[in-house]
């Protein structure tokens, strides 16, 4: 019976010798496990509407971000010359995103990730692919229109973002009575803030923009208040590996230098966007016009309004 | 893995106010041990009288605990939680509306929510451990109480409950036990209890890991600190002879 080690021994070794190519010797990381697994898996979400959502039953996403990640994608085809790389698709949330990019489920994370310091020591991040100021969602024809409005009232935000973190510091520096809730996402923040529960929500323009799209009338709503920090979203890879963030990097600058990105961009913010084909009305920042001139991958610095 | 570790993350500032992540747990282990108690006594009381009602020998009555007991116990917890806090107010009169959502400190509203949901859904299961304690007495305990000339009321108050509640210590301090984990769902309607700081924390600081190993560290020792306090309890009831304690 020692016959049948010495066979799977040598089936493993011929298997090893035929699916690498030479070239792939200098291959590591990220781009090694592609490479020999054939198979690339994006980490997306399911609501950062219009950034990265399920728009329809097949369960694939859609949205600017998952459109950079697929130019990342073909970048990296064309790197490996693997032009029938297998894509895998894996839902993140807020919450499981960091740790299955670090453990290896997941190679690239696009959606609507803020890069900072702290998740920095985590993951790398890649060049900046959109830049957001924090704002605030009310009511058209209410009185809250600036954080100055906001003392003593309710105000909704979504948990575990940034901007649950500066409005609970505003509300104790600044000593303003709100009465700060805090969402689970941010379907349910708007939730709060069309049943009348919060006055006010204050989150990422863009996404409050997404998600005043999805209002039973959008047209009653609107984004307002001075913003109170940039921030840059990445795509997040796992860490001290510089070759695939540097393949990363090269696809999203890419996308820059070519002007590809305003088609991209007018396709999610300028025209109507599935599934209820509502337009977001919600033309280019000059940041991140400014991001798009001087790509960088470093976080938004610390300006406030 | 490529996980960079750091355990003092507890001790470092939140950037909110002069707060460390550590006091956000201590708040948050507060709110847990708040709604935990305040439903279990809703729970405790409810899930009796229920328990009781469907034991009696009435028709009427036994069903009516019957079909609370199998819609509360049927429905997913999270589903009544959401049915308390987003349809429930929706209900109430104009200008108490415009109170409870406006005027009413979230977190209070929140917190009434929550303690409501789990104490009626905790009331079902309670009401069931309270019927079979009942059920397992021998029959001749009511029997000879009546003969002896007691009244139903007296029956259940003198008779069957004290036994009955002696009996199932042990089952309801799973249920005991269960209304501190179940507390946790108050996390997903903004109340700020243990898990929603864990998670704020995993957010802000990065550090997943390290926060919840602690949420998991709390809330571990809290539930066997509990367990201990009922095994204390059922002892110093016991009736000796009456039931075996403990195992013995």
């Amino acid at each position: 019976m020692r016959i049948v080690p010495h066979i799977l021994g040598a089936a493993i070794a011929a298997a090893v010798l035929i699916g690498t190519p030479v070239s792939a010797a200098e291959l590591t990381g990220t781009l090694k496990k592609i490479n020999d697994s054939g198979t690339i898996t994006l980490g997306h979400r399911d609501s950062s509407i219009p950034f990265s959502y399920i728009a329809d039953a097949s369960g694939k996403p859609v949205g600017y971000s998952h459109d950079i990640q697929l130019a990342i994608v073909e970048a990296i085809k064309k790197d490996l010359n693997k032009p029938d790389l297998n894509v895998k698709y894996n839902l993140v949330t807020s919450q499981t995103r960091i740790p299955l990019v670090q453990n290896g489920t997941v190679d690239v994370e696009c959606g609507s990730t803020t890069n900072n310091a702290e998740r920095a020591q985590q993951v790398d991040f890649s060049v900046g692919i959109f830049e957001i100021g924090t704002r605030l969602l009310s009511k058209k024809d209410s009185e809250y229109k600036d954080f100055d409005n906001l003392k003593g009232k309710n105000v909704v935000t979504t948990a575990g973002t940034t901007s649950e973190r500066i409005i609970k510091a505003m509300n104790a520096d600044k000593q303003m009575g709100m009465n700060v809730i805090s969402a689970k996402d941010h379907g349910e923040s708007f939730q709060m803030l069309e049943s009348g529960r919060a006055v006010a929500f204050m989150m990422d323009d863009a996404l409050l923009a997404g998600e005043m799209a999805k209002a039973k009338k959008p047209t009653d709503w609107a984004v307002t208040g001075t913003p109170q920090s940039y921030e840059i979203y990445g795509c997040m890879v796992r860490k001290d590996d510089p070759a695939f963030k540097k393949a990363v990097d090269d696809a999203i600058v890419g996308l820059y230098k070519s002007g590809e990105i305003n088609k991209i961009y007018d396709k999610w913010f300028t025209q109507p966007i599935p599934p209820k084909g509502l337009n977001l009305m919600f033309p280019m920042s000059d940041e991140l016009k400014a991001l798009i001139a001087n790509p960088t991958d470093k976080p938004a610095p610390d300006k406030k309004a | 893995m490529n996980y960079n570790w750091d355990w003092s993350v507890f001790f470092k500032s939140t950037g909110v106010g002069s707060e460390t992540y550590l006091d956000w747990y201590i708040s948050g282990l507060g709110w847990t041990i708040g709604i935990s108690i305040v439903a279990w006594i809703i729970a405790l009381i409810l899930g009796s009288v229920l328990g009781v009602m469907r034991t009696v020998p009435n028709r009427i009555v036994s069903t009516i605990a019957t079909v609370y007991v199998e819609t509360f116990r049927n429905v997913p917890l999270l589903v009544q939680l959401f049915i308390w806090y987003f349809l429930v107010p929706d209900l109430l009169p104009d200008n108490l509306q415009e109170w409870y959502k406006q005027d009413l400190n979230p977190t209070t509203s929140a917190f009434l929510s929550v303690v409501v949901c789990l104490g009626l859904f905790t009331a079902a299961r309670v009401c069931e451990q309270v019927r079979t304690g009942i059920q397992a007495l021998p029959r001749g305990q009511e029997s000879a109480a009546r003969a002896m000339g007691f009244k139903l009321p007296q029956i259940y108050w003198n008779v069957l409950l004290p036994q009955a509640y002696r009996i199932i210590i042990p089952p309801l301090t799973s249920e005991f036990l269960n209304v501190f984990k179940n507390s946790s769902v108050a996390s997903l309607i903004g109340l700020m209890e243990l898990l929603a700081q864990t998670k704020q924390t995993a957010e802000f600081s990065a550090n997943l890991f390290e926060a919840f190993t602690l949420a998991t560290l709390i809330y571990f020792t809290l539930n066997m600190s509990l367990m201990l306090f009922m095994r204390l309890i059922e002892k110093k009831v016991a009736v000796p002879g009456l039931i075996s304690v403990g195992g013995k």
